[in-house]
């Protein structure tokens, strides 16, 4: 038996090509909002059309891929077991998910949108990820059904519960009806605060099982594997686990705290949010604590320094949540920086660090080489990024909690103190230092397609892998 | 793979025997702090859905409403100030600049009003923009700097379609409707120039000024000084609406350009358009 591995090599590139592209689009509508002149008063480069563009680039081609390309690479090796489907199904789902992010980014800029946050892509779009999304459930399933283990990993758990219910939110979400026969545009079915509701289910619902379920996956393998330590404990994966689907599908009501959403619809997502939040921590002490008895490996390994910080991110970013879904703070929160400061930890910080992880494990294993070109590029890419991080959150912690104080301001006589145009000058060097950050994020970013690409092609080649005898027993039943 | 419980000399802990591509577990138990942090949250999420509405129908021990909580707010926000807006609604603005009470209550609501209201066209504290719209900070007034006159313009506006009393005023299109040529509309340009100092072509001004003399003293005056009561704009000063090129003024002489205002009678309170009569002729030009 041996693996499928050509589309995975396919993904593993791509991965990096998008990430470059969705942090290089960052860079520049962060420039956009200080410097509003880049707009370049052209329809098509408004902030408007490219923040969907950066957004999905980064959520759905570069996380996305990264969860497709390892999803199907962990699901083979643990499960000892062929794709299911072999490599014409994973050829299909590479390029029908390449299609489905051309698609949408050509809609987002010539401005064709449902205007959902993060369901942007319209109906043409939406059923095309349907059938590419269902032939992935297949063939990720299929593959599970023919294991050689008797259990299945809990990386397996993870991206399981992933695709099975981010099938359930996209479909859900995109309920709509073209306005005429071949409009690409469309109405969606529910309307008002009931289409805001099934909306932050869905916003929500992409954070907890695309951005963090789909990743704890890859974190439980890769992270076991750099440190070559066995998972700090069964137990907690089990009920941290059932716990995180189970609360995290009724938190999405937090995002409409004071909006006509009914009273007990917004007390019940914020309750959630909060128990939720030893849950999400439960991910974080089985990535940190599997590194006892291997420490001194973040000194000699960068890549695992990257998938360690991820899980120090992720733990950040999932006490800020339950923090920022509570009513009050949500109050001062709610529609400022603050809420894209605790996105970019999570975005950055985890979700890219653990793909940064990831792909500086796969390369040398999928071409077969002995290791990264070089490890002090890595080094320099931890450092870039890291750095590039603290500067993006802390200003959008600053400016986020300026903004909203400076919202609510009032003088002695009841007047408010600032004007709309007077908090978005006090911003001003705060989107710079942010933009700044964003560049050192981007930099990181290019050292490492500079690096992956420079382990393909000189890299010293591994020794032939010996195949696993059990395998091929299997194979031969 | 047959299952294979081994000890980790590490941490001393089981593994749970299942080994996947060479990956194993650990059978460590929960971490108590983590299990009794979860308890707690589960506590306080339990007494939180029984004091709050949390589920349909159920509208909570406290009698808690979100929209009765701000409506709330607003109304004694409202009502404390209530007795100042009364005053304020009554008072000329003459009045309310000579009360200091009235005037600082106006100064601090007309400056809210004035940045919510007026700031995007006239800027934040009404420094003006490039292309019609007046500094309101100086004292170069267009239609008049008196509180009366800043009132009326604010009530009524200018050049609106919207309000019979708006203030309006037109200017010909010498060029566009053929009045006069391109060049005497240089020679009027270069006088226009002249009357601060600016003039570059002595015999052109000179011949420009027959010219304004017939076509253009009826409203900006004999000497460019301008007219208040429609609206001519001085050209003896270096305050310029539109620009101050040559190129510029013969292009208003041309096909003039003229602003227009929204009257805000009816859509702000007369309270409020009060405050911001003694706060626009507070900013630095009132006369």
């Amino acid at each position: 038996m041996t693996y499928v591995e050509a589309p995975l090599r396919a993904f593993a590139a791509i991965t990096a090509f998008w990430g470059v592209v969705g942090f290089l689009v960052g860079v520049v509508i962060a420039l956009q909002l200080a410097y509003p002149l880049l707009n370049l008063d052209l329809e098509w480069t408004t902030f408007g059309r490219l923040r969907p563009l950066h957004t999905s680039a980064v959520i759905f081609a570069f996380g996305g891929n990264a969860l497709l390309g390892t999803s199907l690479f962990i699901v083979q090796r643990t499960c000892r077991a062929r794709l299911f489907g072999g490599d014409d199904a994973g050829w299909f789902l590479f390029w029908g998910y390449q299609f489905v992010i051309v698609m949408a980014a050509l809609g987002y800029v010539l401005g064709i949108t449902q205007g959902k946050e993060y369901a942007e892509p319209e109906w043409y779009v939406d059923l095309w990820l349907t059938f590419v999304w269902v032939v992935y459930l297949i063939v990720f399933g299929g593959t599970i059904l023919r294991r050689s283990e008797p259990h299945i990993y809990v990386a397996n758990w993870f991206y399981l519960a992933f695709i099975i219910t981010i099938a359930m939110l996209h479909i859900g979400n995109n309920v709509s009806i073209p306005v005429s026969f071949g409009s690409s545009h469309s109405y969606s079915a529910p309307a008002g605060v009931q289409g805001a509701m099934i909306q932050w289910w869905y916003g929500h619902n992409a954070v907890g099982f695309f951005l963090t379920a789909g990743f704890l996956g890859m974190m439980y393998y890769f992270i076991p594997k750099q440190a070559n330590r066995p998972v700090y404990s069964y137990r907690l994966s089990i009920v941290h686990f059932w716990t995180l689907i189970f609360l995290y599908i009724w938190a999405g009501p937090h995002h409409l705290h004071y909006t006509a959403l009914p009273d007990w619809a917004q007390v019940l997502g914020m309750v959630f949010s909060v128990v939720l939040w030893m849950p999400s921590w439960g991910g974080m002490i089985n990535g940190l604590m599997t590194l006892s008895g291997a420490w001194d490996k973040l000194r000699t390994n960068p890549a695992l320094r990257f998938s360690v910080t991820a899980v120090g991110f992720y733990g950040m970013s999932t006490f800020e949540g339950p923090v920022m879904s509570i009513r009050a703070v949500n109050g001062l929160s709610h529609y400022t920086d603050w809420t894209i400061g605790h996105v970019h930890s999570g975005a950055m910080g985890w979700v890219g660090f653990i793909t940064f992880g990831a792909l500086y494990y796969l390369f040398p294993v999928l071409w077969r080489k002995k290791a990264i070109w070089s490890e002090k590029l890595i080094a320099w890419h931890f450092w870039l990024a890291t750095l590039g991080i603290v500067f993006y959150i802390t200003a959008m912690w600053v400016s986020g909690i300026m903004q909203g104080l400076m919202w609510r301001a009032y003088d002695e006589l009841g007047f408010l103190q600032y004007s709309f145009v007077e908090t978005v000058e006090a911003m001003h060097p705060y989107y710079v230092i942010r933009a700044l950050g964003g560049v050192l994020y981007l930099s990181g970013a290019l050292i490492m397609a500079f690096n992956l690409w420079k382990t393909v092609t000189s890299s010293e080649a591994a020794e032939p892998e010996a195949a696993p005898a059990s395998a091929i027993a299997v194979a031969a039943e | 793979m047959p299952t294979k419980i081994e000890k980790d000399t590490v941490s001393g802990q089981d593994t749970t025997g299942h080994e996947w591509d060479g990956l194993k577990e650990l059978n460590t138990p929960l971490p108590k702090w983590w299990l009794y942090t979860f308890y707690a949250t589960i506590v306080w999420a339990l007494v939180w859905v029984v004091v709050y509405p949390s589920v349909p129908f159920w509208r909570g021990t406290s009698g808690w409403i979100a929209r009765e909580a701000i409506v709330g707010e607003v109304e004694a926000a409202n009502a404390r100030n209530a007795p100042m807006m009364a005053r304020l609604r009554e008072a000329t603005p003459a009045q309310i600049a000579a009360d200091p009470e009235l005037r600082s209550f106006a100064l601090a609501g007309g400056r809210v009003a004035f940045a919510n209201t007026c700031a995007g066209c006239h800027g934040a504290g009404g420094q003006g923009a490039q292309g019609g719209y007046p500094t309101l900070a100086d004292d170069d007034w267009i239609w008049g700097g008196s509180l009366e006159a800043i009132q009326q313009t604010i009530r009524h506006g200018i050049r609106n379609t919207e309000d019979d009393e708006a203030r309006t005023s037109i200017m010909p299109r010498f060029g566009a409707d053929g009045m006069l040529t391109a060049a005497q509309i240089g020679d009027v340009a270069e006088y226009v120039l002249s009357m601060s100092g600016r003039a570059t072509d002595q015999a052109a001004a000179g011949r420009g000024a027959t010219i304004f003399a017939e076509q253009c003293v009826a409203c900006h005056g004999d000497r460019g000084e301008g007219n208040r009561d429609v609206g001519a704009p001085r050209l003896s000063d270096q305050v310029w609406l539109y620009g101050n090129t040559k190129a510029q003024i013969m292009a208003m002489i041309n096909n003039p350009r003229m602003g227009v205002m929204p009257a805000w009678q009816g859509r702000l309170d007369p309270a409020v358009i009060n405050m911001l009569t003694v706060y626009v002729h507070s900013l630095g030009g009132g006369e």
